[in-house]
């Protein structure tokens, strides 16, 4: 019984002493942090998913704090994130940048893309990779095996049961970048949000091999350039590279391709409308127009018809602001163009004068 | 003060705690990415075995013996160096926040470094008096500090050099600290 009371008794008042030992050096050592930094990492979301640079929320908070990362760094949070650490560092929340999303950057479901051999190896792509570079008929094509599914830490991605390649929910992505880095094809990659047009292929390769191996790939023929009328398309390694900053969402460029590799966002496609009161009836937006979608004869009012792109070229140059874009409630009908050449033939140059 | 060298000799080369006694591997494999941090790393646990070498000769002599209370051993040194790893790491987060960082979840792990109780362990078991003990401790602490920073400058030199790609990283890690050890049984003929 001593015993047991001896070495209780000198264990505790052992640990007794550590104990005040401790307390005294930490509030010696103590160092100071602002509650302001906790408050910024508590609002964090604490996956330490590193989709913002940092090795993690710890860091990005440190950063946020110091005024070296903007408040909303964090592509997870989003939005609503920026609003509560502007809050918290006494800001005004204002977007720095897009939010962005993992996409898809390919197309080739198996009923598309051909099959070389039965893969019976591991369940991943890294492994499927390794032999005989995938078993899809493309060598950039997405295998669908899921290892993008198993990094993401959001159940953003999920393979599609039937067309087997891997499909991104863009509601839950949070573009941490987390599949982009895992992917060995490079199938993903972190797009804006509401980009117009997409190109939705890798294939680095001449056409004739790319349409050998696949239905929808993009297969370098250039209509989208030829068709592009602001020059915002040009061709980089048999793939059309878009520039966005002379892009103005027209979407021909998608509408026009032959195999549907280039995917457009015609859901929120515009449409030009004019006001009918302010029309002065100039006729600058009928020449300006580069799809022949504007009717009207001079000095009268001018009409829209349903060949219009909504590439916003009038709206700018309509000295009487009086052209609006909104967005189409119903699909372009390309061969409903107005030929703008006849209707000017029919008023001999100069007429204008004369009147 | 012979005796004293023996020792001094003995724990940094011919009986190196990682090269040739499998202890305080965890560290030495984890902390040993950069030199800098190597040598921090070190430092810390020299710090922390040199005082768990006088506090736990102190604690054994003065408290366990006298009281028989021998078998308690291992639970009161295991006590006096996590105290001590505390108080490190309250001071190096104070002084060096980037070592601090740097060091990351390794630091606690100071505490279960076999290194640290081992060298206390080893202390008792030897029957070294007090300034052997120390100077025991620290100099098992320096060889191991000697180790880690030599292994992370091969390893600097490794992660920027053309490696095999499935030898690149951890596995290429572990053959080094294979040929490291080959190279330090030389110092085996250094003492009888």
């Amino acid at each position: 019984m001593n015993g047991v009371l001896i070495s209780a008794g000198v264990l505790g008042t052992l640990a007794l002493l550590f104990g005040l030992l401790l307390t005294w050096v930490n509030k010696v050592f103590e160092v100071p942090v602002d509650p302001k930094r906790d408050e910024i990492r508590n609002a964090l979301p604490g996956a330490n998913c590193g989709g913002c640079g940092y090795p993690g929320c710890d860091a990005l908070a440190d950063a946020i704090f110091n005024g070296s990362a903007p408040i909303d760094a964090c592509p997870v949070g989003g939005a609503a994130l920026a609003q509560r650490l502007a809050e918290i560092m006494g800001v005004e929340a204002k977007p720095t940048q897009e939010r962005k999303i993992a996409t898809v950057v390919c197309q080739g479901t198996v009923d598309r893309c051909k099959t070389k051999f039965q893969y019976h190896g591991i369940s991943d792509c890294v492994a499927a990779t390794l032999v005989n570079n995938g078993n899809r008929a493309c060598r950039y094509a997405c295998l669908g095996l899921g290892t993008c599914v198993k990094a993401c830490k959001f159940d953003a991605i999920h393979i599609d049961e039937h067309s087997k390649i891997a499909t991104v929910d863009p509601n839950k992505c949070q573009s941490c970048g987390a599949c982009v880095a895992v992917c060995p094809k490079h199938v993903l990659s972190l797009q804006p949000e509401t980009l117009p047009v997409r190109l939705l292929c890798r294939a680095f390769e001449m056409g004739y091999l790319v349409s050998d191996n696949c239905k929808i790939g993009c297969v370098g023929c250039e209509i989208c350039k030829d068709n592009c009328q602001f020059d915002a398309i040009v061709m980089e390694n048999h793939l059309p590279k878009f520039d966005m900053e002379k892009c103005t969402s027209c979407m021909i460029c998608a509408e026009v391709c032959p195999t549907g590799a280039i995917w457009g966002d015609f859901d929120n496609r515009r449409i030009a409308a004019i006001d009918r009161k302010e029309c002065i009836g100039c006729g600058i937006c009928k020449k300006v127009c580069k799809f022949e979608a504007i009717s009207g004869e001079m000095k009268k009012v001018h009409q829209i018809h349903e060949a219009c792109t909504g590439c916003g070229e009038c709206v700018s140059k309509c000295p009487k602001k009086c052209i609006s874009l909104r967005v189409r409630d119903h699909v372009r009908d390309a061969n409903a163009k107005v030929g703008t050449t006849q209707v000017e033939a029919a008023i001999p140059k100069g007429a204008e004068l004369q009147a | 003060m012979n005796s004293l060298m023996m020792i001094v000799i003995g724990s940094v080369l011919v009986n190196n705690f990682v090269m040739s006694q499998f202890l305080g591997i965890c560290p030495f494999l984890g902390v040993s990415k950069r030199t800098d941090t190597a040598l921090g790393m070190g430092m810390a646990v020299t710090f922390v075995m040199g005082t768990a070498s006088l506090l736990t000769y102190l604690v054994e002599t003065f408290l366990l013996i006298p009281l028989n209370l021998e078998y308690m051993q291992t639970i009161a040194f295991i006590l006096v160096i996590a105290v001590l790893v505390q108080i490190v790491e309250m001071v190096l987060k104070k002084i060096s926040r980037s070592l601090y960082m740097a060091l990351g979840v390794y630091l606690p792990l100071i505490t279960t470094n076999c290194a640290v109780l081992g060298v206390a362990v080893l202390n008792s078991r030897e029957g070294y008096n007090l300034i052997e003990s120390v100077v025991n401790g620290v100099s098992a602490a320096l060889g191991f500090t000697l180790a880690i920073v030599i292994f992370a400058g091969i390893r600097e030199r490794l992660a920027s050099s053309n490696m095999p790609k499935w030898m690149d990283g951890f596995p290429g890690a572990l053959i080094t600290a294979g040929l490291m050890s080959i190279a330090f049984q030389g110092f085996a003929g250094l003492v009888h």
